[in-house]
Parts: structure tokens; C-alpha cells; sequence
């Protein structure tokens, strides 16, 4: 599908109509490990979309010249690169945050988010689309974790982004740092966002069905 | 089942089950017995004068004897907790209701079991503030995200506490002794519950205690006679299934029968784990919930005698002194499953 939307579309279909996580459901894993905490949230989210920013440039510049019938594996190849490249990078230049996102940057090489945008965006389009699509999409990944991460720190340890913000008459909810939390935090996120896309929802209410 | 004697006049046809009420044997439906071997099944043929706030405003009845006592042995501590609950689960009901645009739910009672069957499985101790999350989780999420009554997934009120219990392990798990106990003169000391006791311990408590409820515990689980009375009733009036508590009584007192026979020093003794923790409470209140277990008879057994299996392992084998709400969410997970498997086949249907 050789795209025709405008380029400003292009941009912003990622950050919330095509979301990756909130529309599409891609990139779970990381989307529920990492944010226990904003900065970790972040970190994972930039990182993400280091990856996806650089292997679209790649891929969609050598669409011509990668064999149909091995492209997957062509395209794991040079996310692979990447995702070492920012994984040395975080060791080398933050420790800390490498250390708490664990095995989890080594892991965006299987994030299908990745690898989805490249068979269905990149691989088809131009530089300048597919740059214009991944930095959407990664806007839109970084949003949802951040999000997320920033819900799960206030009620899980009462800080954002390692500020404590809430005081001592409050008790952490030790589940929100915990993969349930993750889970409940998402669902109600997407609940919400569904509920706000709902077309009938200004309508009259539909009979429950 | 025997077709032969289908009567001429089919009763009429079947009401499509609404909400929450499921299939309930009528009594009326024996009249039948005496001249036509068919038996009814399926759907339910018949009206009845049940409905969702009569079954609910009985089982908040029934549900009295454990909270006098309950009040009896915490005192101000229950009284704080069980309003707190509540009026939390009262008001988190309303909010929903409004914000789902539809009428207000309050006087079917629904919530109200909801926030006081979360109030008795609380530790006294527990904070009014940590109550009134937990009443508010169970009816927002437990509750009305997934689907509303009669949808719901899991108990409400189960999924409240285990909420709470992820969230502030330390408090969930610290409990007094009644104030009517011995060293009444103070204003609480925490003590383990019996479970606990033996878990961590090797202390087997009295059971004259276990009945009578004078031991630490949540605020209305440790009475077992108050739960038996209120529990009785429910059966009786056929507001729960009797199949579901006592193939769980059951199947908890099999299995840790055998575990005690192997061993009588390590395992405490069937007796002890019939009378103790939540059991009873659960057996006769959550796991009875009409949403949330299975519709057929044969589920029911197979309900009852799963969360009794799994209660004993978590008693015995799990890091947690008690297994009730686990086994039962466990199980509620399980019951559409189960409601599949133990389908009762259709009038002419032949089994593949």
C-alpha cells in the first residue's frame, strides 16, 4: 500500500489513531515490564524509537536491493545492529538505567512494533514517509509509556520521574509496581481510549448487545 | 431424559435469562414429577418470584449473624471498617452508574453485599482509607469494568481483597485478637490467626475458639457457627447452591484428611481445617456468588470440589498461611469452562 496520505498525517496517525500500543497492541512486553517507573518508561521509549527511526532510514533506502523472499530476516539483521548500538550506548553512558531495564534493550529487537512498521511501512515507502511514520509511532510508543510509567510511580511508590511528590500519609499500592498493575493500568487505559473513540457513544445509547 | 411424555401445552416459552439470575430449580417444577418422568432442564421455563434485590437483600440477611459478631469481638474497629466499606462501595456504585448513564443500581443491594462481604474478610487493624480502596475497586473494576453485575468475571468483593492483598501485604496480614479474648484490657495485640499459627509455628488451636470465633482473624470469618447459621439459611431458601459449599467443605475435608493420615505431627488435623480462616465464609458466601459459579449441577460439584483441592495445597504447600480467596477466584476463572463442559444436552440432541 503505497501510501497517499499527506505527510502531516503520516506524522500524526502514530501518536493516536494508529497508536501502537493503544490502537494497534504491538510492543506489549516492554509496554508492561519497564514502566514500574517514568524514568524507566522513558528511557525504554527513546530507546525504541532510536531503533525504529534508524533501521526505517536503513530498510527503506535499501528496499530496492533486499530480496523479497529474505527480507525478514535482512530486516532483523539490521535492527539487530541497532538495538546493540543503543544497548552499549545505555551501558556505556547510563548505567543505572541499563541496569534496571535489565534484558528488556536487547529485547527491541523482537518488538514487533519494530518489525511491523518496517514490513508494512518502510519496506514500501519512501526515506522521508517512513522517517515521518517511525517518529510518529515512536512518539506515540514514548507517550504510552511515559503515561503509564508516570500512573504505576505516583500510585505505586508515590514520585514521578524519582521525585517523591506524595508524603508519608501515604502508602504505595505495592501492586502497581507489580505486572498486575501493568496489566490493570493498560486495560483501563485502553478502555478509556476506546470508550473516547467510540462513535456511538454520543449517540443514544445503543441496546447492550 | 425421557422424551416420551412430552405434554401437549409446552410451559411457556423460555424467558431469556436476564442479568444475573440463574437457572434456579423452581419449586413449582415437582408438581411435575408424579405423572411426567421428563425432566426439565436448560432454560427456566417457569417464573419466579426471585429477583435480583430479593436474592441480594437475603443474602445481606444472612450475612448478619457473622457481622453482630463480628462487631461483638472488634467492636469500634468493625464498626469503622464495615461503614467504611460500605458507604465506599455505596458510592463508587453511584459514580459508575452515573458515569455508564444508567439508573441508579443502589437498591438491589448488590453493592452493598459487595462492600460488606469485603468488610468481614479485612483484618480489624486494617486502615479505613486502604478499605475504602478496596471497596471502590471492587465495584469500579471487579465489577462494573468488567461487565456489570452479572457479567463480572470474578467476585467482586474477592477481587477487592486481593487487590488490597497485593497491594499492602504487611497490614493485610496483621491481625489482633478480639477484644473480648484474653488481654482485653488493651486496646489491641496482634496476634497470628490459627492458620498462621500453624503454618508458622506448629500450633494447633482450640476449637471451641474456632466455632465461637474468640480468635484472631478477619472480622467476620471467625465465627464458624454465625457463618453456619446464615449460610443454612441461604440454603434453604435456595439463594445459594448447596452442592458448591459442601462439596467444598467436602473436598477440603477429604484431602487434608488424607495429608493429616500420613502424617498426623506436620498436618494439622481436618477438623481444624474445616473450622478455621475464611473458609466458611467463603464456601457459603463467595463461592455461591450466582455470577460467578457454575449454572449446572454438575459444575457445581466440580467447582466445590476444585477450590477445596486447591485450598488445602495453598494451606499446606503455598508461602500464605490461607487459600480461600485464591482457590475461589481460581475457580471463578475456570467457571465458564466448566458451564461448557457440563452443558446439558438439548431435547433429540445426540452427543458426538
Amino acid at each position: 500500500m503505497s501510501s497517499t496520505l499527506s505527510l502531516k498525517t503520516e506524522f500524526i496517525k502514530g501518536i493516536w489513531k494508529e497508536n501502537p500500543v493503544m490502537a494497534s497492541l504491538l510492543g506489549l512486553c516492554p509496554t508492561l515490564a519497564v514502566t514500574n517507573a517514568a524514568n524507566n518508561g522513558l528511557a525504554m521509549g527513546l530507546a525504541t524509537t532510536f531503533v525504529l527511526l534508524s533501521s526505517s532510514l536503513m530498510i527503506s533506502a535499501l528496499r530496492n536491493f533486499i530480496p523479497h523472499q529474505v527480507r525478514i530476516a535482512g530486516y532483523i539483521v539490521i535492527i539487530a545492529t541497532f538495538v546493540t548500538v543503543a544497548d552499549r550506548f545505555l551501558a556505556a553512558y547510563f548505567p543505572t538505567i541499563s541496569a534496571s531495564l535489565g534484558p528488556y534493550i536487547p529485547l527491541i529487537v523482537v518488538n514487533c512494533l519494530i518489525l511491523g512498521r518496517q514490513e508494512a511501512f518502510s519496506s514500501r515507502n519512501g526515506i522521508g514517509r517512513s522517517l515521518l511514520d517511525s517518529l510518529g509511532m515512536g512518539i506515540g510508543f514514548i507517550l504510552v509509556l511515559v503515561v503509564l510509567g508516570i500512573i504505576r510511580e505516583i500510585l505505586g511508590s508515590g514520585s514521578i520521574f524519582g521525585v517523591a511528590i506524595l508524603g508519608d500519609w501515604f502508602t504505595p499500592w505495592m501492586v502497581m509496581i507489580l505486572p498486575p498493575g501493568a496489566f490493570l493500568t493498560l486495560g483501563i487505559l485502553i478502555a478509556l481510549a476506546n470508550w473516547y473513540n467510540d462513535p456511538s457513544r454520543s449517540k443514544e445509547r445503543r441496546a447492550a448487545s | 431424559m425421557t422424551e416420551e411424555n412430552i405434554p401437549q401445552s409446552q410451559p411457556e416459552q423460555p424467558e431469556k435469562p436476564k442479568k444475573t439470575v440463574k437457572p434456579k430449580k423452581d419449586p413449582r417444577a415437582k408438581l411435575y414429577k408424579p405423572e411426567t418422568p421428563l425432566i426439565l432442564a436448560s432454560s427456566p421455563h417457569f417464573h419466579t418470584n426471585n429477583t435480583v434485590p430479593r436474592i441480594m437483600w437475603n443474602v445481606i440477611a444472612a450475612l448478619l449473624p457473622a457481622t453482630v459478631l463480628g462487631l461483638v469481638y472488634f467492636q469500634w474497629a468493625a464498626v469503622g471498617i464495615i461503614l467504611t466499606a460500605v458507604s465506599s462501595a455505596l458510592i463508587a456504585e453511584m459514580l459508575v452508574n452515573k458515569v455508564k448513564g444508567e439508573s441508579f443500581t443502589i437498591p438491589d443491594g448488590s453493592a452493598l453485599i459487595t462492600g460488606l462481604l469485603l468488610a468481614l474478610t479485612l483484618p480489624p487493624s486494617f486502615s479505613l482509607g486502604g478499605t475504602a480502596l478496596g471497596a471502590v475497586f471492587a465495584i469500579a473494576v471487579g465489577k462494573h469494568f468488567l461487565g456489570g453485575l452479572g457479567y463480572n468475571i470474578f467476585n467482586p468483593a474477592l477481587l477487592g481483597r486481593a487487590f488490597l492483598q497485593a497491594s499492602f501485604p504487611v497490614p493485610m496480614t496483621t491481625w489482633t485478637w478480639p477484644l473480648t479474648a484474653r488481654y482485653a484490657d488493651v486496646d489491641g495485640v496482634t496476634a497470628a490467626t490459627p492458620l498462621g499459627l500453624f503454618k508458622f509455628e506448629g500450633v494447633t488451636s482450640e476449637l471451641s475458639g474456632l466455632i465461637t470465633g474468640n480468635i484472631s482473624g478477619s472480622l467476620g470469618e471467625t465465627s464458624a457457627i454465625a457463618i453456619l447459621i446464615g449460610g443454612i439459611y441461604l440454603l434453604i431458601r435456595k439463594y445459594a447452591d448447596w452442592r458448591i459449599p459442601l462439596s467444598f467443605l467436602l473436598s477440603t475435608f477429604l484431602v487434608s484428611g488424607v495429608f493429616w493420615l500420613t502424617s498426623p505431627e506436620s498436618y494439622p488435623s481436618p477438623v481444624f481445617q474445616l473450622f478455621s480462616g475464611g473458609l466458611m465464609l467463603g464456601a457459603f458466601f463467595m463461592a455461591t456468588d450466582m455470577v460467578t459459579s457454575p449454572v449446572t449441577a454438575r459444575g457445581a460439584w466440580i467447582f466445590g470440589t476444585c477450590a477445596g483441592f486447591i485450598l488445602v495445597i495453598i494451606r499446606l504447600f503455598g508461602g500464605l498461611p490461607e487459600g480461600v480467596m485464591y482457590s475461589i477466584l481460581l475457580m471463578n476463572a475456570f467457571t465458564p469452562l466448566i458451564n461448557r463442559y457440563t452443558r446439558p444436552t438439548f431435547f433429540g440432541e445426540i452427543r458426538a
